[in-house]
């Protein structure tokens, strides 16, 4: 019986993600404005930061981290809006699953789309300013920080998602309460690029960890609520 | 199969059902007819599991809402004027999902009868994108009643459709209904409801403020009924 709840919660979740992940393959609506949003920035910063190298690494890691979480607002706001504009998000609570499986499907899709503008914007990055950006600890900082910020930012947008100002709601919400969670990732990205000794970085790394625990089990905990009349 | 006693909702300030009692037997399909506001859908929306209610009791098939509401929601199918489909995802492909979320067995054989049952067999591999509003509200349908519920509310199926379209809705409805389910719909089309519905019940200003049957104010007649009942609310 036990069991059988378990694979039913895990097939909910890779339903909810695989149903996500199709639908965008078709349209191509989410990964687009984001990509093209993510492109632009670090377009114009590079154009507007006339950089050596020692300040090229430097900087690098606060120009990434803004990308990745203004082009990330853009597609949590998206991922969550498709939910409610049709009154699909009434047909995922009609389910009779537990309604935190709803929210890990979203994390997962919504992770994956983060995933893949990072893996395009990194290229164009290293090729733009010159700098090796595929160092598998900064790779790894990326990945704890993306959790970080797709958990709570899943969580927030199907917040702020029932308000009449969505657009403008999540960034007000999200960016004060995952700063922890950018500040860590910024320092562990700058330590990785500036090559400073890894006990400088291991706190850092220590302290995304945390966060994306803590933030998960909350996230996990308050969906019902949160989506609940 | 549907009871509910004493129900209150508020919205802050604003009580929507005021101590409504609603009551609805296995295999009937009762019309829930009323003017705008008088708090069909939010009634709805609790039988559903969509909403808690403020007070009061609910029971459907057995279970009581908020406590098993899992339960309540794997025997329950809802159709709303939304069509809770994903338009950029294929009719075979919205069944699908809406099957897995289910844990329906032999999913791809009911998914045939489904489309089979509401006629979109052929167009079952186009996105449903592309469909008309009369072919979205069918496969809606569709996608309320894949996991075979026992119950199954509709609220205000008709809008937005055109007269063929409504038609066609008409005989889906009759299908569903003939299965022996459950069913409870909102509407504001009087003349369609009289010919589908077995029990007419009238919401107004949060209470059931009057229940009968065809027989009971006679072929053709819905309309002044519900005139009738709603001026005798107004001068109460």
């Amino acid at each position: 019986m036990k069991e059988e709840r378990s694979s039913n919660y895990l097939r909910a979740i890779f339903a909810v993600a695989w149903k996500d992940l199709a639908a965008e393959m078709r349209s191509k609506e989410l990964l687009s404005a984001m990509l093209v949003f993510a492109l632009l920035v670090i377009m114009i910063f590079n154009f507007a930061l006339e950089l050596d190298i020692k300040t090229r690494n430097s900087v690098t890691a606060g120009v990434l981290w803004v990308t990745f979480a203004f082009a990330g607002t853009l597609g949590l706001n998206r991922s969550m809006a498709i939910e409610k504009d049709r009154g699909c998000l009434d047909g995922l609570l009609l389910a009779p699953v537990d309604r935190s499986a709803i929210y890990f499907g979203k994390a997962i899709s919504n992770l994956a789309f983060m995933l893949i503008v990072e893996a395009i914007v990194l290229p164009v990055y290293s090729i733009l300013y010159n700098t090796n950006l595929f160092k598998p600890g900064l790779l790894l900082v990326i990945l704890l920080g993306s959790l970080g910020y797709i958990a709570v930012g899943t969580l927030l947008s199907a917040m702020s998602v029932q308000t009449r100002t969505r657009d403008v709601m999540l960034p007000i919400l999200l960016f004060p309460i995952i700063l922890p969670i950018l500040i860590a990732a910024v320092r562990a990205s700058g330590g990785y690029l500036q090559d400073l000794p890894f006990d400088q970085i291991l706190p850092w790394i220590n302290l995304l960890i945390v966060y994306d625990t803590i933030f998960t089990a909350i996230s996990f905990m308050v969906f019902d609520y949160v989506v609940e009349e | 199969m549907i009871t509910a006693k004493k129900l209150v909702k508020r919205f802050g300030l604003k009580t929507v059902l005021k101590g409504m009692d609603f009551s609805v037997e296995q295999g009937e399909f009762v019309a829930l007819i009323g003017p705008n506001g008088a708090g069909k859908s939010t009634f709805l929306r609790i039988l559903s599991s969509l909403t808690r209610p403020s007070m009061g009791m609910v029971r459907v098939a057995g279970y009581e809402l908020p406590k098993q509401a899992a339960e309540v929601r794997q025997r329950l199918g809802v159709v709303s004027h939304q069509p809770l489909l994903y338009v950029d995802l294929t009719a075979s492909e919205n069944l699908k999902f809406y099957g897995k979320m289910y844990n329906i067995p032999n999913l791809d054989a009911r998914i045939s009868e489904v489309l089979e049952m509401v006629g979109l067999t052929k167009r079952k591999n186009d996105l449903v994108r592309t469909y008309s509003r009369g072919m979205q509200q069918r496969l809606a349908i569709g996608r309320a009643i894949v996991h075979d519920p026992d119950v199954v509310l509709f609220d205000e199926p008709y809008t937005g459709l055109d007269q063929d379209a409504s038609a066609m809705l008409d005989e889906v409805l009759r299908t569903v209904a003939a299965r022996g389910r459950t069913v409870v719909m909102t509407s504001h089309d009087l003349a369609r409801t009289e010919d589908i519905a077995t029990r007419f019940d009238v919401l107004t200003r949060g209470k059931i403020a009057a229940s009968a049957t065809k027989d009971d104010f006679g072929r053709g007649n819905l309309l002044s009924f519900y005139k009738n009942v709603i001026a005798e609310g107004r001068n109460e």
